[in-house]
């Protein structure tokens, strides 16, 4: 426990020391919100040629915070913590630590506590910027959005171990990661509302695992309860992406 | 040991190697190697790069899982009890690296959390010269600073074992000497040594005893010195004179050869022969200036029982 605790810890500032990866993961999705809450508001709107609701009926600035959240979680997962475990292993990082007997749950451990200290950062940056300035509410349901926001960084965590286990190399994880990112950015509800997407978005969005994240973390937000279909696929990510880093990670 | 009794060496024994086979796909790194390092002892792998040096203590550490034999280190399989081993051993890895960002005491204070009787590690940062370079990076640490670093970490955990890899790869000549007294200030605590080498002067120097290893197999295993006195015993003796007939020098029994390059003679012998052509040339009114001896290095016995030397 005390080397989970002192490896944690030496992540966590590891992190803080990687300019780029901080900017990255919690400052790009403030920026998204600063362009989409100055364009959209925070109002509910019809959309002028189908006369339906956009934005689940809900102001885009609501709409988008729980978004903005998951995708604070999403980068992480596919992201920085692939790309961070693939170099421990490229570069012999993980050899040293298996050399002198650090267990990997320990390194793995550290990771999911990483992430969590990051996305709380993350999400304590978004509510505190979006509130003052752009009059966003508070959650509706805190609690279930607290249940959803752990589930949703573990899930995330899970998969970004699992990427960092069978990925080959640094600039693999790299590319994957960044294509997996943007992809999920635009279409899986944290870019144009899913009203105005067609058919085709719809499907892409629905094969990936932020769509779910959000959906999770989105409804008691707004006040529609408890997904619980979202929050079974989310779990099912989770356990997939566990089974298989067992299976598949390899020290060197 | 001269006097080799077989039941205390088993005794004492902390590392012990009966024939160790480990392929890569084709590529055969350790063809068939037995030996055994007793407790205390600083015992050395010495050949050159690709002999199978490091894929063998990689087994010992059970980092890689070796074809065949029988290995035990501290009483322990390294394979199946690779935990409680890795607790109790210290290593220094070749080919290993820590975060970039990385503070030399962040780096310290987390190994030194693994087990409970760790070594104070401000005092292994001191006895290593790294503490003015407590607040710095890893990426901003020379290679000089990082192999010291990597040793600093291989001790730690107060090892009975420590596994030194090529530890003095990348250091200049007056950071190399400070690190053999420490290797020696390591033994002094009986802490047992194992020392991947591929430099001659260091085996020489810091080993009791030497197993040479040549493609995957341990050619020869003794003390420096035993090994050259068996493998090398050949001492030159190199003076300069202008006399032409020195057809007496050969005459001494201890006498070999004797080869002329110009005014400069080379006498190669064996035993007190040193001693007999120095007698023999005043004898003989020659008294030079620069009579001097070589003596055999460990370099000669590589050379003797491989065919090449161990940077070919």
């Amino acid at each position: 426990m005390r080397t989970l605790a002192k490896l944690t810890w030496v992540e966590i500032k590891l992190f803080i020391r990687e300019p780029i990866t901080v900017v990255f993961t919690i400052v790009l999705p403030l920026i998204f919100l600063f362009v989409m809450a100055g364009v959209f508001g925070n109002t509910p709107e019809i959309d002028p040629e189908t006369g339906k609701e956009i934005f689940r009926g809900v102001g885009a600035t609501d709409y988008y915070i729980p978004a903005y959240i998951g995708l604070v979680i999403a980068s992480i997962g596919v992201v920085s913590l692939p790309v961070h475990l693939t170099a421990y292993r490229e570069r012999g990082v993980l050899r040293r630590l298996r050399a002198s007997s650090i267990p990997v749950w320990t390194v793995f451990g550290s990771q999911v506590v990483v992430s969590f200290a990051i996305s709380i950062l993350g999400t304590i940056l978004l509510i505190a910027t979006a509130i003052p300035a752009y009059d966003a509410a508070l959650p509706e349901s805190p609690v279930l959005v607290l249940a959803a926001f752990v589930l949703s960084v573990l899930s995330f965590s899970a998969l970004g171990v699992l990427l960092g286990a069978i990925l080959p190399t640094t600039r693999a994880a790299q590319g994957l990661g960044l294509i997996l990112f943007f992809v999920m950015m635009i279409l899986s509800g944290a870019g144009p509302p899913r009203e105005v997407m067609t058919e085709a978005m719809h499907w892409i969005s629905d094969a990936t695992p932020l769509r779910y994240v959000i959906l999770m973390l989105q409804d008691p937000w707004l006040g529609f309860g408890w997904n619980v279909q979202a929050s079974l696929v989310v779990l099912g990510i989770m356990a997939m992406a566990v089974l298989l880093s067992a299976r598949f990670f390899r020290w060197e | 040991m001269k006097h080799s009794d077989d039941t205390i060496d088993e005794m004492t024994a902390v590392i012990e190697v009966e024939h160790l086979r480990k392929t890569y796909g084709t590529t055969v790194a350790v063809a068939d190697v037995s030996f055994h390092v007793n407790e205390g002892e600083i015992f050395g792998l010495l050949g050159p790069n690709g002999a199978g040096k490091t894929t063998a203590v990689e087994c010992l550490q059970g980092l890689r899982r070796p074809d065949s034999g029988n290995l035990r280190v501290l009483g322990l399989d390294p394979q199946t009890e690779a935990t409680t081993l890795r607790r109790r051993i210290g290593s220094q890895l070749q080919e290993s690296a820590l975060p970039d960002r990385i503070r030399v005491w962040e780096a310290l204070d987390l190994f030194a959390s693994v087990t409970p009787n760790s070594s104070d590690w401000q005092l292994l940062m001191e006895q290593w010269g790294l503490t003015d370079k407590r607040k710095a990076s890893f990426s901003s640490l020379s290679g000089g600073q990082r192999q010291r670093l990597f040793v600093a970490l291989a001790l730690v955990n107060n090892p009975e074992v420590v596994f030194l890899d090529e530890m003095t790869t990348g250091l200049d000549p007056a950071a190399r000497h400070v690190a053999w007294e420490l290797v020696r200030a390591i033994r002094e605590r009986g802490t047992t040594v194992l020392l991947v080498t591929h430099f001659m002067d260091e085996a020489e120097q810091l080993c009791d005893r030497v197993a040479v290893v040549d493609k995957g197999e341990i050619v020869a295993l003794d003390s420096p010195q035993g090994l050259i006195a068996t493998h090398a015993s050949e001492i030159r003796v190199i003076f300069s004179t202008d006399r032409t007939d020195l057809s007496w020098l050969e005459k001494i029994p201890q006498v070999h050869q004797v080869e002329r390059l110009g005014p400069r003679v080379e006498v190669e012998g064996s035993g007190p022969v040193l001693a007999l052509v120095a007698t023999a040339l005043v004898e003989h009114g020659i008294t030079p200036t620069d009579l001097r001896i070589e003596q055999p290095t460990l370099e000669d016995v590589f050379l003797r029982l491989t065919g090449h030397g161990v940077h070919d």
